[in-house]
């Protein structure tokens, strides 16, 4: 464990990744400091969903390093899960639990995992939900809620365990148009704070106003790595032009 | 043909006399048919060869032969064995009604724990990797998250089972035992009418099965609260 402010809090060295015989990571080498926001865009079956879910082992990567916060990433289920719980994530389908109220969501991984006393974690859980502008949806089971609500509310779960990185998953890919921006604002929020954020995500204009760096990934590798500004603007390589062309014309 | 309605109202009755019986076997094959099945559910999730494979194997045996001639290998074949009747299961599989929950309970127990794998395997693997991204442990992830889904999602399947559990408890008859069926053979036998009685026999077991639908049915309307989108 470093502890050093010049310690990258993600490191991925020469990352393969291989499902069968086909090849989902390429040779992936990037490192994510405290604080950073990093997009990560291409187009679909580029790895990037493969990527993000590397750093919490949802995926298990096939050779390479991965460290997160200076422990590096092996098949031990203890460091794993020791792991995860400096990692929140936030997935395309919310996957709130079901049978639980949206309290009880919050509750749960921190009553098990972090061992929070019962008050302690209803207070932490309340004011996440606070934060996440549903307060009053706390004793409300999952399917009663908006789309656009039940994502804030996985933010909010994800927040509870106090992770020093959050993935986010196309966090508003399966969203109604109208309940994107009320999730985008959550996430801004969180950028505001001084969140370590990788959100693969289609949202240019969250990459253009929040990210510290844009990743464009293309058949498993990363292909450009560059601040917005520079992404949108200048971009180097073919494959990213193409790309950009194809989503920012309509 | 003219149907005896009073003999029907005079063995009513006498035949009710068995549907403690009936219900015994019902409630105590079912109880640790259930306890099976879920030992006989967790050999097969287990991952490991040893476990999964036997579990198959009883579960493929069990469900491949016809639960009659379970019971008759039970009841007429165990005691050929030294070994048995000198144990301390004795007791038990002396008397015909031991033998028949034995039957009964092996018997259910293969069912129900393909019932039960059915709902396991159902629950939407979004929201174990949710709670693994949460740093939910196997264990945990099993008791809070997957149980409880996949309960609901088993429920309708195994409320099948258990009416067709009541209806195998009437193949009890066959080694003695009076239960309703056991009884109506008998009166048949007394009277020669056939009609009345089996008849009748069928409309209790039909009331039989209402209630036990009923029941699941309350049961599933408790598990599904969290389903329904108005609160």
């Amino acid at each position: 464990m470093n502890n050093s402010e010049n310690h990258p809090l993600i490191k991925m060295s020469i990352v393969n990744k291989y499902f069968g015989s086909f090849q989902a990571l390429k040779n992936i080498t990037m490192e994510v400091f405290k604080g950073e926001k990093i997009v990560i865009c291409g187009p679909s079956g580029s790895g990037k969903s493969t990527l993000i879910r590397c750093l919490n082992r949802l995926e298990s990567h096939n050779d390479g390093q991965i460290f997160i916060d200076g422990n590096e990433l092996t098949d031990n289920t203890k460091d794993i899960n020791a792991v995860r719980r400096e990692v929140g994530m936030v997935f395309q389908s919310f996957n709130l639990f079901p049978h639980m109220t949206v309290l009880r969501n919050l509750l749960i991984a921190q009553r098990l995992v972090r061992k929070t006393s019962k008050e302690e974690a209803i207070k932490i859980a309340m004011q996440y939900l606070d934060r996440v502008k549903i307060p009053e949806q706390a004793n409300k089971y999952p399917i009663q809620l908006s789309g656009g609500q039940q994502q804030r509310v996985a933010i909010a779960r994800a927040l509870c365990m106090k992770p020093k990185i959050i993935l986010f998953d196309e966090p508003t890919s399966a969203l109604d148009p109208e309940m994107i921006n009320e999730v985008l604002d959550v996430m801004i929020d969180l950028a505001k704070d001084g969140m370590t954020m990788i959100c693969v995500t289609h949202e240019m204009g969250f990459a253009r106003s929040v990210a510290d760096r844009v990743i464009f990934m293309d058949e498993g590798e990363i292909v450009e790595e560059a601040e917005p500004a520079v992404f949108f603007e200048t971009p180097r390589s073919e494959r990213t032009k193409a790309f950009l062309d194809q989503i920012l014309t309509h | 043909m003219n149907i005896n309605f009073s003999l029907i109202i005079e063995s009513l009755p006498e035949m009710l006399m068995g549907f403690g019986i009936t219900l015994k076997l019902l409630f105590v094959s079912g109880f640790l048919g259930l306890i099976l099945a879920i030992t006989l559910l967790l050999m097969r999730l287990s991952g490991k060869f040893y476990l999964d494979w036997p579990a198959q194997v009883y579960i493929y045996v069990f469900r491949g032969t016809p639960i009659l001639v379970q019971i008759f290998i039970i009841y007429y074949g165990l005691p050929q064995f030294d070994t048995i009747r000198e144990s301390i299961f004795w007791p038990i599989l002396r008397e015909p009604t031991g033998c028949a929950i034995l039957a009964l309970t092996l018997n259910t127990g293969a069912y129900v724990s393909e019932i039960l794998r059915g709902g396991v395997l159902a629950v939407d693997r979004g929201l174990l990797e949710a709670a693994s991204a949460l740093g939910m442990s196997a264990r945990h992830k099993f008791i809070y998250i997957t149980t409880p889904i996949a309960t609901r999602i088993a429920l309708p399947a195994y409320s099948n089972d258990v009416v067709s559990l009541l209806k195998s408890t009437a193949l009890a008859s066959t080694i003695t035992i009076t239960d309703m069926t056991g009884i109506a053979r008998t009166i048949v036998s007394e009277t020669y009418a056939p009609y009345e009685i089996f008849i009748s026999l069928a409309i209790v077991y039909m009331i039989c099965t209402f209630g036990i639908q009923k029941l699941f049915g309350f049961f599933e309307k408790i598990l599904s609260r969290y389903t329904i989108r108005e609160a």
